[in-house]
C-alpha cells in the first residue's frame, strides 16, 4: 500500500486549491493509499492550514518554525528530506513553488522524479503509470517509475478534480522539532508585487488575445482595429511581453492577469497551460490558429484554422459593417 | 567569473507540424527543424551580460549527439567563449535525472561560480536545474528573472512567482539558477556571426571522459521510462468552423451576438 504524503501550499492560512486535488490524484495511485497531508509554516496561519486540512486528510503533519514563515523551497526541502520515511511518494503542485522544491527533493530522497502530472493510470506492483504533456502539449506520454523506494510527482493544478466537502476527521501531529536544520544558503528578501498598467483587462467582458502568431510588433495594430470593433481589449499571452510588444499587465496566464471575460478571442495562440490558467469563468472561447494541431482547439468553443493576419481585418470590417 | 550555461537542441514548435511515427513511441523525428530551446537563449544572453559587467568567461554545454554542435554555435556567435558537446550512445534515452548526472561531471571537471539553465525545455519538465543543484550540493533558484552580483560572494535574485510577483532573494555562490524568459533580450544572430565561429574547436566528452559508469544513464540508468505518445482525446473538443473565410465569418458573427461577444 502507498504512503502518499501531499505538500499543501497556502497564502496566510488558506489552502491553494491544488490541496483538494491531490485527494482525488492520490487515489488515482491507490484508492486505499494512506494519504497524510504536510503543512509548513509558522505561527496562526501555520494552525489555520493545518487545520482546515484535517477535514480532507487523517493525518495532517505540521512544521513550523520561523525560517518557515515564507514558503522558501530552499528551508522546506531541507525539513522534508528529515521527515519523510524513505519510501514516501511525495506530492506537490506544479507550480512556480513545486518548480523550486521537487526536482532537489527527488535528488535528496534518491526517489524517480515525474512533474507536471496531468493524469495517473495507478500503480501496478510498485510501478507507478501517469500521463504528462510534452511540446507545450501537442503530445501526451505516458510515463512510468518504479516508487519501491518512494517518488516524487507534482501534479499540474486544475489538473484532477477538487474533492468535495470533507469529513476526515483527521489529526495535526505535529513534527517541527524533527525537521533539523534549517539553514540554508539562498535566504528570502522580499515579494514586489506586479506593475499596475494602463489598461485593466480583467475587466473587460471581451478579450482579443494575441499571441505569438501576430509575427511582429507591427502586426499588433491589427488586432487593436478588431478589438475596437468588437468594443473589445487587446490581451496577449507571454511571448508578447517578453518582446516588449504589450505591457506586462495584458498578459494573460499564471505569471500574468487572471481574467473571466465572457468572450475570449485567442488569435495565434497555441493554448500551453500556463496561458489557459488564467482563463477562469469559462468563457466563450474562439481560437484561430493556422495549425490545425494546436493544442487550443482541444480546449476551445468554436475553431478556425486560418491566418489571423489575414482573418483579423476580415473580420473587423465585417463587425464594422453590423 | 565563471558561468556554465546548459543548453538543448529542441524541435522547434513554431516551425513544425509534429507527426508520430509508425511505431507510435516516439515524433517521426526526420526532417524536423530544431533550435535552441527558447529559455537557454535567455540563460546565455544574461550569462554574457554578467562576464560583460564583471569578467570571466561563458562555457554552453550541452548533452546531446553530433548535431547538437549547431546549438553550441549559435550560443557562441551570441558571444559564449566556449562550448562543450557530451556526447556518447550510453546518454541515450536519458530521464532527467540522468541528463542532470552526466551535466554535474562536467561541472566538476571546471571551477564554475555560477551554473545557469533554462526554466523548462521541450518535455515540460522543469526539472534538470534543480537536481544539477541538488546532486552538486549548492543551492538553487528556479525562474529566475533578475540577476545582480554583490560583492562577497552572493547575488541577489528575483524569482517570478504566481501573478507576476517577483520573489527577491540573497544566495551564496556558487548555486546553480533556472533562468525564465523576459528577464532580458537575447541579441540576435547573423549568418556573419555563426560563420565566425564556424571552425572553433568544440571538445566532445564522452561518458568515460567524464567518468560516468555507462549503466548509470541512459536507458540503463534512468528510473523514469517514457512509453509513447499520443494525442490526447479531451472529449469534443472544438467545433470547427469550415468553409470560405466569409462563410466563417458569418457563423462566427452569429455565434459571437449570441455569446455577447459584440458589445
Ligand atoms: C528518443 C528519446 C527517448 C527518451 N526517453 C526518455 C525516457 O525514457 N524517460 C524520460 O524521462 N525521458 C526521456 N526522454 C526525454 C529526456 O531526455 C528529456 O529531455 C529530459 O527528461 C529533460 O526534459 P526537459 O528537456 O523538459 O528538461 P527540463 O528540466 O525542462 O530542462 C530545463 C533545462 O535543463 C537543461 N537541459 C535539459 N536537457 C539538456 C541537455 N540535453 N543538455 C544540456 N542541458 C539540458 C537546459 O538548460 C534546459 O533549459 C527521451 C528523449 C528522447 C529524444
Ligand atoms: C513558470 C511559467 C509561467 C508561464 N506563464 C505564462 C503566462 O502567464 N501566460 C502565457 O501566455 N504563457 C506563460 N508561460 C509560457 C508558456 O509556457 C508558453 O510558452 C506560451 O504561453 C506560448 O505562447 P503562445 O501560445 O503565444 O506561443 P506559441 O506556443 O509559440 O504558439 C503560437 C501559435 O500561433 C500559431 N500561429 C503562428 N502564426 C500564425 C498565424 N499567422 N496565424 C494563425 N496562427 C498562427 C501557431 O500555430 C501556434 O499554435 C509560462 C511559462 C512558465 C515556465
Amino acid at each position: 500500500m502507498a504512503r502518499i504524503f501531499a505538500y499543501i501550499p497556502h497564502k496566510e492560512g488558506a489552502a491553494e486549491d491544488v490541496a483538494y486535488e491531490y485527494i482525488t490524484a492520490a487515489a488515482k495511485i491507490d484508492p486505499n493509499a494512506q494519504v497524510t497531508a504536510i503543512v509548513t509554516g509558522h505561527g496562526d496561519a501555520l494552525d489555520k492550514a493545518a487545520g482546515e486540512m484535517t477535514a480532507y486528510f487523517k493525518e495532517v503533519i505540521k512544521i513550523g518554525g520561523e525560517e518557515l514563515a515564507y514558503p522558501n523551497a530552499e528551508v522546506i526541502r531541507k525539513a522534508l528530506v528529515n521527515i519523510l520515511p524513505a519510501d514516501a511518494v511525495f506530492m506537490g503542485p506544479h507550480n512556480t513553488f513545486g518548480m523550486d522544491l521537487a526536482p532537489g527533493l527527488s535528488v535528496k530522497l534518491d526517489s524517480p522524479s515525474v512533474s507536471d502530472v496531468v493524469d495517473i493510470e495507478g500503480m501496478d506492483g510498485s510501478t507507478l503509470k501517469v500521463v504528462r504533456e510534452v511540446l507545450g502539449g501537442q503530445f501526451s506520454t505516458h510515463v512510468t517509475c518504479d516508487a519501491a523506494n518512494g517518488a516524487v510527482i507534482t501534479i499540474r493544478p486544475g489538473a484532477f478534480e477538487p474533492a468535495e466537502s470533507g469529513s476526515a476527521g483527521g489529526e495535526v501531529v505535529d513534527k517541527s522539532g524533527d525537521a533539523g536544520d534549517l539553514t540554508a544558503k539562498r535566504r528570502f528578501l522580499e515579494v514586489l508585487e506586479a506593475e499596475i498598467g494602463e489598461v485593466d483587462i480583467t475587466k473587460s467582458d471581451v478579450l482579443v488575445s494575441v499571441g505569438r502568431g501576430i509575427e511582429e510588433e507591427e502586426n499588433i495594430e491589427i488586432a487593436q482595429e478588431l478589438a475596437e470593433a468588437m468594443g473589445a481589449v487587446v490581451s496577449c499571452s507571454r511571448p508578447i511581453v517578453d518582446a516588449h510588444w504589450l505591457e506586462k499587465s495584458r498578459q494573460v496566464g499564471t505569471s500574468g492577469q487572471t481574467v473571466k471575460p465572457k468572450v475570449y478571442m485567442a488569435m495565434g495562440i497555441s493554448g500551453s497551460f500556463q496561458h489557459m490558467g488564467g482563463i477562469k469563468g469559462k468563457p466563450f472561447i474562439v481560437a484561430v490558429n493556422k495549425n490545425p494541431k494546436a493544442p487550443i482547439f482541444q480546449v476551445a468553443d468554436v475553431g478556425i484554422v486560418e491566418d489571423i493576419l489575414e482573418f483579423m481585418p476580415e473580420l473587423a470590417e465585417k463587425v464594422k459593417e453590423l | 567569473m565563471e558561468i556554465l550555461v546548459c543548453v538543448k537542441r529542441v524541435p522547434d514548435t513554431a516551425e513544425n507540424e509534429f507527426e508520430l511515427n509508425s511505431e507510435g513511441n516516439d515524433l517521426d523525428r526526420d526532417d524536423l527543424v530544431y533550435s535552441v530551446n527558447e529559455w537557454d537563449n535567455y540563460a546565455v544572453e544574461e550569462a554574457i551580460q554578467i562576464v560583460d559587467k564583471v569578467g570571466g568567461n561563458v562555457t554552453v554545454v550541452t548533452v546531446g549527439d553530433d548535431e547538437s554542435e549547431e546549438v553550441l554555435r549559435r550560443e557562441m556567435a551570441m558571444g559564449a567563449n566556449n562550448g562543450v558537446l557530451l556526447s556518447d550512445d550510453a546518454f541515450e534515452g536519458s530521464d532527467c535525472r540522468s541528463i542532470a548526472a552526466i551535466l554535474k561531471a562536467e561541472v566538476e571537471s571546471g571551477a564554475y561560480d555560477l551554473i545557469m539553465t533554462g526554466a523548462q525545455a521541450d518535455d515540460g519538465a522543469a526539472e534538470v536545474g534543480g537536481m544539477l543543484a541538488a546532486m552538486l550540493d549548492m543551492p538553487y533558484a528556479s525562474l529566475v528573472n533578475e540577476i545582480e552580483i554583490r560583492d562577497g560572494g552572493k547575488i541577489k535574485a528575483g524569482r517570478e512567482i504566481e501573478g507576476g510577483n517577483q520573489e527577491m532573494n540573497e544566495i551564496e555562490l556558487p548555486c546553480v539558477l533556472s533562468i525564465q524568459t523576459g528577464i532580458n533580450e537575447p541579441r540576435y544572430v547573423g549568418i556573419r556571426g555563426i560563420r565566425k565561429v564556424a571552425k572553433v574547436e568544440i571538445p566532445t566528452k564522452s561518458a568515460s571522459d567524464l567518468g560516468i559508469e555507462e549503466n548509470s544513464v541512459g536507458e540503463k540508468g534512468s528510473k523514469v521510462k517514457r512509453l509513447d505518445y499520443f494525442v490526447p482525446d479531451l472529449g469534443e473538443g472544438a467545433e470547427m468552423l469550415e468553409g470560405s473565410t466569409d462563410e466563417i465569418i458569418e457563423k462566427l458573427i452569429e455565434k459571437l451576438k449570441s455569446k455577447g461577444g459584440l458589445g
